[in-house]
């Protein structure tokens, strides 16, 4: 075990730097620069700034040293829009704020999802199971920056409860709509995972020997179903905490939050490019580390899974 | 043997529901004694009912009406927990030793599970029970911290029976325990079986398709058709005289291990298939396919009836006068007389 988690972070370096390679090359193969503007800049302007950030040497070179910065010092450069700012630094920032937000909203879509999953699933073709599985789909079909204008909507603009936007710390009630909005997709999804998980381990024998053994089918439930159950939610976990993590754009844009997502999207408008690779980068560090710790998990979980 | 009725089932139904009007009567009133001590065998086809009387009997499966009563108390309307308090005496061994026991769980828990349930032990004392049990059915106490899957299927159903032991029970169901694994481990999970018997007054209900393991096993034989009880008798009598057409079919099916009286052996060949249980045949089930059916056989339904002592079949062609079929004439039915 230990020896597979060693080999599998070594693997993770050299697909970052893959990763890392190819978004830099579509950086330079997209069109205009991040100096560009609607009028063309003076010849000598121009130059001067080619020269000060070393866009006039060959492409070797500036991706030699692009690269060599990040092997060497992590240090993946100043933001070319941000003046003055490292995008370390950027990162450090808007980080917790995505962070904050992502966490939140994945707690309660497991909390929510895997209840309403269960009960589903114990109560097969009932009427709870119908109505809440047609909400599932409703939530899953709703577009967050649908679902986002409509609780500012009722919340803020009507009912004067909550804050419609921004940042205000952690905690503070101006969380609550953003994490509603980017929970929804995934309660609703973990639901339906959760449904079909559990349909599939309620029919196994050894639930039925569970039952034979005399076990509440509270016990039978929590001891038996839910480990096998979940393992579609554990999979899903991975890939989803990772971007949720790393931030959200459409939610941070609608809720003008300062997190990773709202940077990002700048970042790529603007052709800052350290700021692009900078983030892309730490999206991919965070997905492959997680799709790690689901392994971990499964195997854990799962005395079937070996590595060797 | 002193007859003392250990669990009395009366007239236990279990109907499935389908889409629709279609029921499938998987166990259509169902009333049979099982004495303490003893082993009864319940033999039947693929699909008449057998596994889920089996379940039934401890609710595993939820019957439809009826009464299964031990030590005075009617299992089949208990309420949720008293029920659970009763699986401390009634357990089953699973057919399935590959999907019965939970992969997520170590030999030691999946045995030591009931003993905590029923606080029967407690910290170092599970751990202790569990490793007797183990040895109890033949496997290493070594085995506690593997999973389910580091054993054959042989073992796997030791570990099904150490965990039916587990919380020393007096009744058992054998629910096809043998039918998954291969011949030559067949015997030794019987023999482990018959010695646990004796050794710890067990009382079982042995449900199987396989003829020969019946005979091997079996006190007293009761034979299943479509939901229905049709001849009950001791093993021995059962296998030399059978009486009811049914089970001489079925036991004319079973090889007999000597090539020479194998030559001659008198096969009854049975027409058709098994009907639906969906929609069963009116009268008798087995008028279909039974070769001395009559038109009354259509319409009645049979009884079972003492035709000799201790003997019991459900045929309205046989009656206690009239005990051989083969003797009866030709349209008769002596017992609707």
């Amino acid at each position: 075990m230990f020896r597979f988690i060693i080999r599998r972070l070594l693997i993770t370096i050299p697909t970052i730097l893959v990763v890392i390679s190819i978004t830099w090359v579509l950086i330079k193969l997209a069109p205009g620069n991040f100096y560009s503007g609607e009028k063309r800049l003076p010849a000598a302007i121009e130059k001067s700034i080619r020269e000060k950030y070393g866009l006039d040497k060959p492409w070797y070179q500036q991706y030699g040293k692009t690269m060599w910065n990040i092997v060497r010092h992590l240090d993946f450069g100043t933001s070319l829009r941000f003046e003055g700012q490292s995008v370390n630094t950027i990162i450090r920032r808007s980080l917790p704020v995505s962070a904050a937000i992502g966490i939140l909203a994945y707690l309660l879509a497991l909390i929510v999802g895997v209840t309403i999953g269960s009960i589903a699933a114990l109560k097969q073709n009932s009427r709870w199971d119908y109505t809440s599985m047609a909400l599932a789909m409703l939530g899953i079909s709703v577009p967050n920056f649908v679902l986002g204008p409509i609780l500012v909507l009722i919340f803020s603009l009507s009912l004067y409860w909550l804050p419609p936007s921004r940042w205000g710390g952690f905690p503070s009630r101006n969380l609550i709509l953003p994490v509603l909005t980017l929970s929804a997709i995934y309660m609703a999804y973990i639901a339906r995972l959760t449904r079909a998980g559990m349909l599939e381990v309620l029919r196994s024998d050894y639930i039925r020997t569970a039952r034979a053994k005399g076990l509440s089918e509270k016990d039978v439930l929590i001891k038996h179903a839910l480990r096998g159950g979940l393992m579609p939610v554990i999979s899903y976990t991975g890939p989803a905490l990772a971007f949720l993590l790393t931030g959200t754009v459409v939610v941070e844009r609608i809720f003008a939050l300062p997190g990773l997502g709202n940077y990002f999207i700048q970042a790529s408008l603007n052709r800052d490019e350290p700021l692009i690779i900078g983030i892309v980068a730490f999206i991919s560090i965070t997905l492959l580390f997680m799709n790690l710790l689901v392994d971990i998990a499964y195997a854990y979980l799962d005395p079937r899974v070996r590595y060797h | 043997m002193v007859a003392e009725t250990l669990l009395a089932i009366r007239d236990l139904k279990v109907h499935f529901k389908l889409g629709g009007d279609r029921v499938v009567k998987a166990v259509d009133g169902v009333t049979i004694d099982i004495l303490r001590g003893e082993t009864l065998g319940l033999v039947g086809e693929s699909g008449c009912g057998k596994s889920t009387l089996g379940r039934a009997v401890l609710r595993l499966t939820e019957p439809t009406s009826g009464q299964v009563f031990y030590r005075d108390r009617d299992l089949a309307h208990l309420s949720g927990k008293q029920l659970r308090e009763q699986r401390r005496h009634l357990q089953i061994i699973f057919q399935d030793p590959y999907a019965s026991l939970n992969p997520r769980m170590t030999v030691g828990q999946i045995v030591g599970e009931p003993l905590e349930t029923f606080r029967l032990a407690r910290g170092r004392e599970v751990e202790q029970r569990v490793q007797e049990l183990l040895e109890t059915v033949g496997l290493s106490k070594r085995f506690t911290k593997r999973y389910p899957h580091e054993f054959s299927g042989g073992q796997r159903q030791r570990i099904g029976i150490a965990r039916a032991l587990a919380v020393d029970p007096d009744f058992i169901v054998a629910d096809e325990p043998i039918s998954a694994l291969d011949v030559s481990i067949q015997a030794q999970i019987m023999n482990l079986l018959e010695k646990l018997r004796r050794e710890k007054n067990l009382t079982y209900l042995f449900i199987s398709h396989d003829l020969r393991a019946i005979r091997h096993v079996s006190d007293r034989v009761a034979v299943m058709y479509l939901g229905k009880l049709v001849e009950i008798a001791d093993a021995k009598t059962i296998y030399q005289e059978p009486l009811m057409p049914y089970t001489k079919a079925l036991i004319s099916a079973v090889p007999v291990p000597d090539p020479r009286i194998e030559a001659t052996r008198q096969r009854i060949m049975l027409e058709g298939d098994v009907p639906s249980p969906i929609n069963p045949p009116a009268g008798c089930p087995f008028h279909t396919r039974c070769p001395y059916a009559i038109d009354v056989c259509k319409e009645v339904v049979p009884q079972l009836v003492e035709i000799k002592p201790a003997h019991f079949a459900a045929c309205v062609r046989i009656s206690p006068k009239m005990p051989h079929i083969e003797d009866v004439p030709p349209g008769a039915a002596p017992g609707l007389e």
